[in-house]
């Protein structure tokens, strides 16, 4: 088990060197360049002189491998370098500061989203055609169909502007400081309510459609049959027969949307001023900020393939009829 | 985008100029009644669309920026309300009879948020570190005419040009920094890694930083050493929020105090009791006009007949009433009404489809049977208007554009292009017919860049390739007198050719419209604006919102 995860992790080496290869190139074969970005592209001040520095400081007068290169052996040495913005701070003192609000915020999602559509996918799986079943199928369609932005603008406009219930955007209110702990906490969870709301809406509708699926297959296997022929109670056939192998394919999907969380939602994130991954990485991309993108890039991807190796390993957990490094032949 | 010195780019910004002559907008001078005394205190809270990207803003570009280091910092001098130079951290100053030397005064009295004396040295350190070669500045160009600057003694200082330049004065505008503080980082070139770059800005100005976290908010707080009086508002929050959307939507719930409205939100969606009761709307012509214009290296544009007929057949009036609800001013060239270099009666051209016919007739382009316009070999006239994405009031314009010129026969197809190619790509490379694009101008008149025959390089500004003997002589003269008479003839012929060649039509100036909760007194409409006299707004007493905790 062991040699197999090594050896996974092995092979995602190149695959690492040849995603961040693509990008770099990519991204510096879009037009406009950050040192025309900062002396402003279309003014009367635009100085060429200006412009030659920057290019000079940022080595874009170098050719791309050479460029690259640095850019490598600077990763390697766990340096991701430092933001091409005025500010010049280290990329990863930037991603640093938006890491934790991203986070926090898709873990909670995250974990709304899967409490809520697992018992929705098995009632529905289980109340197959009934009412229940329905209904949600109605709000899962009306889920995959609205735009999360759109969403967004009509609960702010009741619950911020018309209700007055709930602040629009932000994290904190103004004078977050100055009230007492139990009230911080309190405002605090006042701002996470919509944001959350929004980013569950949709992913809620596709987990529980993924979670009915599964499970409308797992209750028409024989071994569900003999459970019940056995005389067993339908909610020990459900919850503890049918329910451990209908989360397998979940479980994959699971894994898929971890690097998700890190990259935030740019969409829920731009509209609710919360400063995190997301907005950062958008900003970094107006202002054609290649090291902060990079190391955005480096660290998603990474995750993309630690969680595939991790969706894998704990796959051949659950199931042991995938188990590998299991002799062949014996089933 | 934006022609003109730090300070006129600040003003650009900043610049809200001309009182409201619209049937919404506020036009009272002050809605303060005789018995409110000013006072001090209370929050003000603004919202930003972009991050700040630092904090020295003389080697920054973007708007944000500009906007919160205006506050931080001062020049030796800055516009009054009415546009004129007047003395900041300069008390007076007087140029030689040649223009050649300009000797300043500077005021005795400021000191940096540090409590260090501002002195002459400091002067003459920002100088240097605008001209430092390793200093990554985008305005070093202002500096380019200066022969020598020397500090006489700690309050005087002389400056000498090599030769006369009109934005001589204008251009002490610039933010001054500290020397004490800063000239290791010059002298290394890393000014911008300066720790004052990211969180201790010391500057002379009227607020001082008290918090920046980056994509959330900058707070500053009120300097009570401020050399004109500690400002009336304690505390300013700017929240840097994305999305314009959640900005109006903040407005609504009182969340901000202040923001710039679209035509759409401020005749349509802030009109109801309750809005009106809790803000005051102001409305001025910004210091940017939009234009369709041509690439006049194509043959069919370089005949001045075509043009003119293309002017007078895009109705202005129409383009306004329908891009911006008739919130903007007809442009007759490239100065803002109001202005001093401003001259109102140049030649205009009505909206005339027959006299259009007529100039392409004389121009050699006949509707053929089936409606096209042709050429003599034939050749129909169509072509290219390209505009950039992202800015829905262009597109609206060209397809507008695009109907007006239906009429004639022409037949013209839209191209929304994004921003960074649409620059490199096409305007950098004269790959285009024709655009709809817009110059944000600056506080002086000067224009050299844009329409002198030898800007027409590929990063130059010049990029629709005008070239008029005349027009270069009088830029040329514009810029190298210091004496406003004397400019104003310059700049009034400058007007009359461009109103007669129309290298491009000139369609608009869009009016600045921004919204400021009612608590707050003391904001004096101008032609410069509402912001000028920031630090001299209050809240009385009673109305303030946010009291000290």
């Amino acid at each position: 088990m062991l040699g197999y995860a090594l050896r996974r992790l092995l092979l995602a080496l190149p695959l690492l060197l040849g995603i961040t290869f693509v990008s770099f190139v990519v991204i510096h074969l879009a037009p406009g360049e950050p040192a025309e970005v900062q002396t402003g592209d279309l003014s009367i001040q635009s100085d060429a002189q200006a412009r030659q520095l920057l290019r000079e400081t940022y080595d874009l007068d170098k050719p791309l491998h050479v460029q690259y290169a640095r850019w490598l052996a600077r990763l390697v040495r766990l340096d991701f370098g430092k933001s091409f913005s005025p500010d010049a701070r280290p990329v990863l003192q930037k991603i640093g500061e938006r890491l934790p609000v991203t986070l926090f915020l898709n873990i909670i999602e995250m974990l709304v989203i899967v409490g809520l559509a697992v018992p929705i996918g098995v009632l529905s799986a289980t109340r197959q055609y009934s009412l229940f079943d329905k209904v949600t199928t109605v709000f899962v369609f009306v889920g995959f169909a609205t735009p999360d932005f759109w969403l967004a603008l009509l609960l702010m406009i009741l619950f911020g502007v018309q209700l007055g219930w709930l602040p629009i955007s932000g994290l904190r209110s103004l004078n977050w400081e100055y009230l007492s702990f139990w009230r911080q906490q309190w405002d605090f969870l006042g701002h996470l309510v919509l944001p959350i709301l929004v980013a569950t809406f949709g992913g809620l509708a596709g987990f529980s459609r993924y979670m009915r699926q599964s499970m409308l297959e797992v209750v028409r296997q024989d071994y569900i049959q003999s459970a019940r022929a056995k005389g067993l109670a339908e909610p020990i056939v459900i919850g503890k027969h049918a329910l451990r192998n209908a989360l397998l394919p979940v479980v994959t999907i699971l894994g898929l949307s971890l690097p998700g969380l890190i990259g935030g939602s740019i969409i829920v994130e731009s509209i609710f001023a919360i400063p995190g991954m997301g907005q950062l990485m958008v900003q970094a991309v107006f202002e054609r900020d290649y090291p902060v993108i990079m190391g955005n890039l480096v660290i998603v991807s990474t995750l993309t393939l630690v969680a595939n190796l991790v969706a894998d390993v704990t796959y051949s957990f659950v199931d042991p009829r995938i188990r590998v490094g299991a002799r062949r032949g014996r089933r | 985008m934006t022609p003109g010195a730090p300070l006129a780019r600040l003003a650009l910004i900043l610049a809200l100029g001309l009182a409201g002559c619209g049937g919404e907008a506020d036009s009272a001078i002050d809605h303060a009644p005789a018995s409110e005394k000013p006072a001090y205190g209370d929050t003000f809270i603004e919202a930003l669309i972009g991050n700040i990207s630092g904090l020295i803003p003389n080697v920054l570009s973007d708007s944000a920026s500009f906007e919160v280091g205006s506050l931080l910092y001062s020049g030796l001098v800055t516009r009054d309300r009415d546009l004129n130079l007047i003395g900041e951290l300069a008390e007076s100053w007087r140029f030689s009879k040649d223009c050649l030397d300009l000797t300043l005064h500077l005021r005795r009295n400021v000191r940096w948020h540090d409590d260090a004396p501002f002195t002459a040295a400091d002067v003459v350190f920002t100088y240097e570190t605008m001209i430092n070669p390793k200093t990554p500045t985008a305005y070093r160009e202002d500096f380019r005419a200066v022969a020598s600057v020397e500090a006489v003694d700690p309050y005087t200082l002389h400056v000498r040009y090599k030769q006369p330049y009109a934005k001589a004065l204008q251009s002490w505008g610039v933010w001054m920094l500290p020397k004490h503080v800063l000239e290791p980082y010059v002298r290394e070139g890393r000014l911008r890694e300066a720790p004052q770059n990211r969180s201790n800005p010391v500057g002379t100005g009227a607020y001082r930083l008290k918090e920046w976290k980056p994509g959330e908010k900058v707070v500053l707080v009120a300097n009570p050493d401020y050399f004109d009086g500690s400002p009336y508002i304690a505390r300013i929050v700017y929240r840097i929020i994305p999305s314009q959307a959640t900005i109006f939507l903040e407005l609504k719930a009182k969340g901000v105090d202040s923001a710039g409205l679209t035509a759409l939100q401020f005749k349509r969606q802030t009109e109801y009791p309750a809005f009106r009761k809790a803000y005051h709307k102001y409305e001025y012509p910004a210091n940017a006009y939009t234009y369709v214009g041509f690439n006049l290296r194509d043959q069919r544009f370089a005949d001045r007949r075509v043009r003119q007929a293309f002017a007078h057949a895009i109705n202005k009036r129409e383009i306004i009433d329908g891009v911006l609800l008739g919130l903007g001013r007809a442009a007759t060239g490239p100065y803002k009404p109001g202005t001093w270099a401003y001259d109102p009666n140049v030649k205009t051209y009505p909206y005339d489809v027959d006299t259009a016919r007529t100039l392409l007739a004389e121009a050699g382009w006949k509707k053929n049977a089936d409606g096209v316009l042709v050429n003599r070999h034939d050749q129909p006239f169509a072509f290219e208007l390209l505009t950039n994405q992202g800015n829905d009031e262009r597109k609206k314009v060209a397809e507008i554009v695009q109907a007006s010129l239906k009429e004639l026969g022409v037949q013209v197809d839209i191209r929304v292009i994004e921003w960074a190619s649409f620059l490199k790509e096409y305007i950098k490379k004269r790959r285009f017919e024709a655009i709809v694009m817009g110059w944000g101008i600056g506080l002086d008149p000067d224009q050299y860049e844009i329409w002198h025959s030898s800007k027409t390089g590929p990063d130059e500004l010049n990029h629709i390739s005008y070239a008029n003997p005349e027009v270069d002589a009088l830029l040329e003269r514009g810029r190298t007198s210091c004496r406003e008479e004397e400019r104003k003839q310059y700049y009034t012929r400058l007007q009359e050719i461009l109103a007669e060649d129309q290298p491009i039509i000139f369609l608009y100036f869009r009016d600045a419209l921004p919204v400021v909760s009612s608590r707050v007194r003391g904001i004096v409409p101008s032609p410069n604006g509402i912001l000028y006299n920031f630090h001299k707004w209050y809240v009385p007493k009673h109305l303030q919102r946010y009291t000290a905790e």
